[in-house]
């Protein structure tokens, strides 16, 4: 049994199947053979195109799908479908969409509390509502908003219910996916502390989405980034920042908003060539090289993989850049 | 309707309220402002600050509890406020777009995509359904979602989050409306998607002199895009400006505030610095200025008294007393 990790995923794949005709199937590959591991008490943040599987690598991560292959191991024990329900207590999600993910007839009281009457983390109403109360406070919502409905509450206040409720069991682990985009910058600062505060202070650990690189840059100790369904490049978050290795990873840094009106005037930005593949019908070799600069022949023949740059930085490509 | 009018849209003190159990929540509270043909507005502020109901308010979709109060919507010089249901259906969709910013709930998910797009081109326009059709492939090709063939016979909840909010854009624009609404239109996307839905709304800005209101969180975008922005904070319009008015002169604490709460893109493992305090409590209004109870700078007549709108230069406004102090005591000119 290997402890140093809290979280080690390995060779996960999510494939969906999709009919596309009469009696036809066709494997879509969400997540297609991805592996990292999350030692307690760390961030990895995980960036990568709207589609390319993160939200996915997190529900099955946690089962909330079942895997087409491979393996994740919690505490060093495999997560199966007999112990998941146990393990909950211990890994908890942050849903993306706040507005579909929240019951709109619940009270804000009562969705931060389901999960409590769940794993039966009170002893009476008192100490219930005290620990909700706390938790509104923790994330930044008024005691009067526990009697109101989610469909009452803005974008930025939906999101930080569904954070209260994945908080409401004491998790060590938590996938936050895209946790803050909906925020506004001073409650995603706000958040963004909060996270970390309870990081230092419970040693949670979590794998953190999201597409602003400013924000993922500042909480991760590692980044990955995905591109259709697998990991292209991983490692140190400055690291990775400052000097990426891989031609997507460049060209997404690119593309950063940068909040200066003079800067932004100034920079230039790679525009990707090309559609993104989907990813029912993959590119053979490597997937980005449809839309790849550097593409060679060898990049369609042979599919690069994650090699090893120095000081635990990874890529896979062919033509690494420096 | 009188086409010489020099505003395609023009918003005058406008007052939004939702009656609810526990009271009036003032959402919107006087706001005004106007856009030319062809002219990027951002907004940004608070979230909870009346920038969606703002935007519902234009389009008259509020939820049934809720009402514009006081105030008009102009649009090319004719209150849309009077107008009967009929007419607003028209406008929605023809005149106006909107881009929601929860795409989940806005599409329908018993019905596929391409039912849900080929509907809204045909309400709009005279096209017949296999133009229609052409149409949304076209479209949806257009904001980069791939197969879009395909695509047409999915359901929403078969797409990632940022493919559905391709779906709203491409529905959104298919259109071509006078005036895009978008909001939070890019937050479900990656920076490379975002960066060519951006340029694809400017592009389509240029061709068809499309306004566009963008309310976004996101202070790179609003950098990048808008020709003005106004900023907002329960319920009101603090400060508006240019973006180099706002970003390098920015004359109201909680614009500053805004500011100084990005990640710093040299020392990136400096702690955030939120705004502290929480947010105001929009059933229970202060009487003086919405900001102070979280100013560092609050003096007693802030706690009295609203600030007014102070001009600093022909492009910025802000209300904050502290501007009419300065100003008072010579070290600012108007
Ligand atoms: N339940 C499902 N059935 C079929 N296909 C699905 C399902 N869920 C996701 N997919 C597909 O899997 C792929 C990956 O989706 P996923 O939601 O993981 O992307 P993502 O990286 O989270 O994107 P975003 O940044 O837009 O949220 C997409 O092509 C999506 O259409
Ligand atoms: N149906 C409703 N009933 C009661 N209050 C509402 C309703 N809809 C909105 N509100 C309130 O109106 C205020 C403004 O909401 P709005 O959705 O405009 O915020 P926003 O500025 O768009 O925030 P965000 O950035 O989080 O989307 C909020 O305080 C919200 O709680
Ligand atoms: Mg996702
Ligand atoms: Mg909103």
């Amino acid at each position: 049994m290997n402890t140093e990790y809290l979280v080690e995923v390995k060779e996960l794949k999510q494939y969906f199947p999709i009919h596309t005709g009469f009696r036809k199937v066709t494997n879509l590959k969400a997540v297609d053979g991805v592996s990292f591991s999350i030692r307690p008490g760390e961030t990895l943040g995980l960036v990568g195109e709207s589609g390319c599987g993160k939200t996915t690598v997190g529900r099955t991560l946690l089962r909330l799908y079942q895997p087409t292959g491979g393996q994740v191991l919690f505490e060093g024990e495999e997560v199966t479908d007999k112990n998941i329900l146990e393990l909950r207590k211990k890994m908890q999600m942050v849903f993306q969409d706040p507005y579909s993910s929240l019951d709109p007839r619940m009270t804000v009281e009562d969705i931060i509390g389901e999960p409590m009457d769940v794993h039966r983390l009170y002893k009476n109403r008192a100490e219930r509502r005290e620990k909700i109360l706390r938790l509104m406070e923790l994330v930044g919502l008024n005691a009067e908003h526990a009697t109101r409905y989610a469909h009452e509450f803005s974008g930025g206040q939906r999101q930080r219910i569904g954070i209260a409720r994945a908080l409401a069991v004491n998790p060590k682990f938590i996938v936050c996916d895209e946790p803050v985009s909906a925020l506004d910058v001073s409650i995603q600062a706000q958040v963004v502390n909060m996270f970390e505060d309870l990081q230092k202070k419970l040693g949670v650990a979590y794998l953190f989405i999201a597409h602003d690189l400013l924000i993922v840059r500042h909480i991760s100790d590692r980044i990955a980034v995905m591109y259709l369904g697998r990991i292209v490049e991983i490692g140190d978050a400055d690291e990775v920042y400052e000097h990426p290795k891989h031609p997507y990873t460049i060209s997404l840094l690119s593309a950063v908003p940068i909040p200066d009106p003079r800067l932004t005037r100034q920079r230039q930005r790679i525009v990707l060539e090309g559609d993104v593949p989907s990813p029912m019908h993959l590119p053979s070799g490597c997937a980005f090289r449809t839309r790849c600069r550097y593409a060679t022949e060898k990049c369609a023949q042979e599919r690069p993989v994650l090699a090893d740059t120095g000081n635990g930085h990874f890529a896979a490509c062919w033509h690494l850049q420096s | 309707m009188s086409e010489n009018c020099e505003y395609m849209l023009e918003v005058k003190n406008l007052h939004t309220s939702f009656f609810t159990d526990s009271g009036e929540v003032k959402a919107v509270n006087g706001v005004s402002f106007d856009l030319k043909p062809g002219e990027i507005m951002g907004i940004v502020g608070e979230s909870g600050s009346g920038k969606s109901v703002t935007a519902y308010s234009v389009m008259q979709i509020l939820a049934d509890t809720g009402r514009i109060v006081e105030g008009s919507v102009f649009y090319k010089g004719e209150d849309i406020t009077r107008w009967d249901k009929r007419r607003m259906q028209k406008f929605r969709g023809k005149c106006c777009s909107i881009i929601f910013q929860d795409p989940m709930t806005s599409l329908n998910p018993v019905f596929t995509i391409g039912n849900q797009l080929m509907e809204a081109i045909r309400l709009h326009t005279d096209k017949n359904r296999s133009q229609a059709k052409a149409r949304a492939i076209e479209m949806l090709e257009l904001v980069g979602v791939n197969e879009p063939a395909r695509r047409l016979k999915q359901y929403p909840y078969e797409m990632s989050g940022g493919m559905r909010q391709r779906v709203m854009i491409a529905m959104a624009l298919a259109c071509e409306p006078d005036i895009l609404i978008a909001d939070e239109p890019t937050t479900a996307l990656d920076v490379t998607i975002q960066a060519q839905i951006l340029e694809l709304m400017q592009e389509l800005q240029k061709k068809m002199g499309m306004a566009i209101i963008m309310v976004t969180h996101d202070l790179g975008v609003i950098a990048d895009m808008c020709d003005k922005i106004i900023v907002m904070y329960g319920g009101s319009i603090c400060e508006r400006g240019t973006a180099d008015d706002i970003f390098y002169d920015p004359r109201h604490e909680y614009t500053k505030g805004l500011l100084r709460s990005i990640p710093s893109a040299t020392n990136s493992k400096e702690r955030l610095v939120p705004i502290s305090g929480s947010p105001i409590n929009l059933l229970n209004m202060p009487k003086g200025c919405a900001f102070c109870s979280r100013c560092d700078h609050a003096m007693k007549i802030c706690i009295e008294e609203k600030p007014q709108e102070l001009t600093l230069t022909p492009t910025h406004q802000a209300s904050c007393w502290m501007n009419v102090k300065k100003l008072q005591e010579g070290q600012v000119r108007p």
